[in-house]
């Protein structure tokens, strides 16, 4: 396969010029983290990973402007280094997916919208990118957003453009916001829940001034009992009084009881990378309303499904081998959607990746991203949702 | 003012009669208003300087009636304005008058709230505040609270996606919205985003909001709740210059500290805010900061003695912490009236919306009293400043001849001062018709032509609310235009739309 590897954005015009021209597709990557996500294609890779480095990172101001291929591990280190954070949580996902870890890009994470446990009050990708600078699909370069916290000037292209899986443009410089690490990370947990009772004890602290950060399900497993998980972050003296506050306010769901820092790390790894999951030959990744996670899993467990929550319950993480339609028609009755993130060879080539649109907005979709690409140039049949794609 | 609007269309203006028939069989009753007279209170918004009585106000009471509304004037090629509160600080509900605006003020209802979601389901004519007051009662709240939000509405909150002086901690409109129903101008209804957090495919929630009005009419909105936090205290600290102010500022997020609420005030805007409330703003400072922390107690408690001690190192000449929710709305009244305290020591005022790399901010201002100098026209600045979101309000009067030009002239300026240091045009108010023309100034036409494209996705013939944002308006099919590389398009096979 056809592999490119521009390090300047003339190269780049002009490689998807040259495309445009001969009717190629062009598959943009980082470091092919999550290449395994989707059908196959028959397109030329284009290694995004000439454009890294940090253009502009200014603590005080809350705004890192980064190269597109620049590793999310150096990003991360950097941030750190001040004492700071991207705080939807970007991480690898070659963990999930079978590959080696440290390859994910910034640029991969935005473009597949990443986020990790926080997302309830942190923050996906699209709520953390200001503006970026690219090449569209007409070979021109341009830029969205801005360089600043706050903006509203034009069109927010930066929120269309995060979680666009690289079917729209050719991202080469991106401004995120960042913001200050939390001193200090307590979870507490409950053992022993059901995945009703975990999600209403879920609802009820997020529902309260305790301002948990981030609430997560893992039901029992290899032995250990199910845990339903707290994270309260901040200053030491709000931790103190909001970890004080928990149990009081979860109460009549079990007794939250402080995890270890080593246990409760683990634990969110767990979460984050779904390990209790790892044996599911097909996993998916549901969002859908809290509330209905659990009848969720009341209609897909009994055919043998495992799962996980996440987001208060409003991210499910689904390991089942039964018939896709199944999946999808609960998460459509529970208000959600469901993505595939990891199947054998014949379910990932036969069935789209993302949920199915309804017809009127798969359409509005197909014309933004013919505003951007009208010649299709990244449209490499990775979601089998083009007309012609069956 | 100089603005230029598109050049009514005369064949459209012949038809008005026949439009207000039309539009009446699909809104009977007093929903349909064509008197003169009675069009004159939708002629401008919040921004007053600019007006035009619309052709033909219409206010519809349901989605079908929206949807039946958008589709005829797609297929006449009438223009429509969406218009919610009538609040925008930047022209964006400015009628035309070969328009028909759009009224949604009927959608006012409360349809569903889910406390173990956290959201709640409203029509887009309910007050920003009025999903507070339906939620407090359980102790929750809805987090961008623009200034106006006991009469803009959540649907034009979308359209400009508003922030307010706590979107530093809480976001703007769109990071609390989860989903619209939409109808296009085609007059199809569209739902985007749901119940829950990130779309199935394209984020094209993400790009209503806050595209003015020009992408579609929003008919209902499900929102984020939040808790409310528990405590809330303010500091408020004078400085000597606004130099040590503005490092007092990046020291304490410098610290950790992402306040709920963080505003600056220059001298001219303390001095006119005192005036008008007295509650014991100092004089004799040329910065006054206000920091608001929320949260549990031992949190504000805590963080309160930090940013002290941080303004302190930082040459604080006065500081006050507030111990109770009495004093810690005393702090913020003078803030909070310094609009209509600006307004009455000058005859008019104009209020810009710029936003700057904060570590700009004395250099901004420096220049700032420059131009003021050379335009002969007072300036006093209220700034958000843990976001560098800039509200200078020039002071004028409109009964000078001269002085509406100057003051616009002036404040074009600080916006293009924005930009050169790294800033934007607008951080909360919107492009409107009031920074229309100055776009160029922060993006190259290809920026443009990018932005517009999804303009075209959305409403190819340009109906909906023609002449904002965008200071030229390309026709569609122009700017779809492709580079053909031998003769041929290439992928005959790909649809286009």
């Amino acid at each position: 396969m056809v592999a490119h590897k521009p390090s300047s954005v003339d190269q780049l015009v002009e490689l998807i010029a040259t495309a445009s021209a001969e009717g190629t597709k062009l598959e943009l990557r980082g470091g092919g983290s999550k290449a395994p996500i989707g059908a196959d294609r028959e397109a030329q890779i284009v290694d995004m990973r000439g454009f890294s480095g940090v253009v502009d990172y200014d603590p005080p101001e809350l705004v890192l402007t980064v190269r597109a291929g620049t590793p999310l591990a150096d990003v991360q280190k950097l941030v750190e280094s001040q004492d700071q954070m991207l705080a939807f949580e970007p991480f690898d996902h070659g963990p999930l997916l079978g590959k080696p870890t440290g390859q994910a890009t910034i640029g991969g994470v935005v473009a597949a919208g990443v986020a990790g446990s926080g997302r309830l009050t942190a923050g996906s990708a699209r709520d953390h990118l200001l503006g970026f600078t690219a090449v569209s699909g007409r070979a021109e370069r341009f830029v969205g957003g801005g360089k600043v916290v706050k903006n509203v000037t034009g069109y927010d292209l930066p929120k269309l453009v995060a979680a666009s899986w690289g079917r729209l443009i050719a991202v080469t410089e991106l401004t995120l916001k960042v913001l200050p690490r939390p001193r200090v990370t307590s979870t507490m947990a409950i053992e022993g829940l059901g995945h009703h009772q975990a999600q209403a004890a879920m609802a009820v602290a997020m529902g309260s001034a305790a301002e948990v950060g981030a609430t997560a399900h893992l039901p029992a497993f290899d032995g250990r009992p199910a845990l339903t998980l707290f994270r309260i972050q901040g200053f030491s003296p709000s931790v103190a009084a909001r970890c004080a506050a928990l149990p009081g306010i979860v109460g009549a769901h079990g007794r939250a009881m402080a995890l270890p820092e080593d246990e409760a790390a683990a634990h969110w790894i767990a979460v984050r990378d779904v390990a209790p999951l790892a044996s599911a030959a097909t996993l998916w990744r549901i969002n859908l309303p809290p509330t209905g996670g659990p009848r969720l899993v009341d209609r897909l467990a009994p055919l043998g499904a495992c799962w996980l929550f996440d987001w208060a319950g409003g991210l499910v993480w689904l390991g089942f081998d039964g018939a896709p339609a199944l999946v999808r028609l609960a998460a459509e009755t529970e208000g959600g959607h469901a993505m595939l993130m990891r199947s054998p060879d014949g379910i990932r080539n036969s069935v789209p990746m993302q949920h199915p649109r309804a017809p009127g907005v798969a359409a509005l979709e197909a014309r933004v991203r013919r505003a951007f690409d009208p010649a299709g140039v990244f449209e490499t049949g990775r979601f089998l949702d083009m007309p012609d794609a069956h | 003012m100089s603005l230029k609007m598109p050049e009514p269309d005369a064949a459209v203006l012949a038809r008005r009669d026949d439009i207000v028939e039309a539009l009446r069989r699909i809104v009977p009753g007093e929903g349909v208003i064509s008197e003169e007279a009675e069009l004159r209170p939708f002629e401008s918004d919040g921004l007053t300087a600019y007006r035009q009585p619309p052709m033909v106000v219409v206010l519809p009471e349901n989605v079908t009636q929206v949807s039946a509304i958008l589709r005829w004037c797609h297929e006449q090629g009438v223009k429509v304005v969406p218009r919610g509160a009538g609040t925008s600080l930047s022209g964006g509900a400015l009628p035309l008058a070969d328009g028909v605006l759009l009224g949604m003020a009927k959608f006012n209802r409360v349809l569903d709230i889910s406390y173990d979601d956290r959201i709640a389901v409203v029509q887009p004519g309910v007050t920003n505040l009025a999903i507070t007051k339906a939620v407090e009662g359980a102790g929750f709240y809805y987090a961008p609270d623009p200034s106006s939000q006991i009469a803009c509405t959540i649907g034009g909150n979308i359209a400009e996606n508003s922030g307010g002086v706590h979107c530093l901690k809480y976001g703007l409109t769109t990071n609390n919205v989860l989903g619209v129903e939409l109808v296009t101008i085609e007059g199809e209804v569209l739902r985007l985003g749901g119940r829950h957090l990130d779309p199935a495919g394209l984020d094209l929630l993400g790009v209503v909001v806050g595209s003015e009005g020009l992408l579609g009419v929003v008919t209902e909105v499900t929102v984020r709740i939040l808790p409310k936090p528990e405590t809330a205290r303010a500091v408020l600290v004078g400085f000597p210059t606004v130099e040590s102010a503005g490092q007092c500022v990046a020291e304490v997020i410098a610290a950790g500290i992402i306040p709920a609420g963080m505003e600056m005030m220059d001298r001219p805007a303390i001095h006119a805010a005192e005036a008008f409330v007295k509650v014991g703003y100092p004089l004799d400072v040329d910065a006054l900061l206000i920091v608001e922390l929320d949260g549990p107690a031992a949190e504000c408690d805590y963080l309160i003695e930090e940013v002290a001690r941080i303004a302190s190192v930082n040459g604080a000449v006065s500081l006050r912490v507030s111990n109770d929710d009495d004093e810690r709305l005393a702090f913020w009244a003078g803030r909070k009236a310094a609009f209509p305290a600006v307004g009455r020591i000058a005859p008019d005022y104009y209020c810009m919306d710029g936003t700057i790399p904060r570590r700009h901010l004395p250099e901004v201002l420096r220049r700032m009293a420059l131009l003021s100098e050379q335009y002969g026209l007072g300036v006093a600045n209220v700034f958000h400043a843990g976001d560098g979101n800039l509200h200078p309000l020039i002071l004028y009067d409109a009964h000078k001849p001269g002085d509406i030009e100057r003051a616009e002239d002036f404040g074009n300026d600080i916006l293009r001062l924005c930009v050169e240091m790294g800033g934007v045009l607008t951080g909360e108010h919107g492009v409107g018709v009031e920074k229309r023309d100055l776009m160029p100034v922060m993006f190259s036409q290809a920026d443009l032509d990018h932005q517009q494209r999804v303009k075209c996705a959305f409403d190819p013939q340009l109906l909906l609310n023609p002449g904002k944002v965008f200071p030229t308006l390309h026709r569609c099919a122009e700017l779809g235009r492709m580079h053909v590389h031998g003769g041929a398009l290439p992928f005959p096979d790909l649809p286009r739309f």
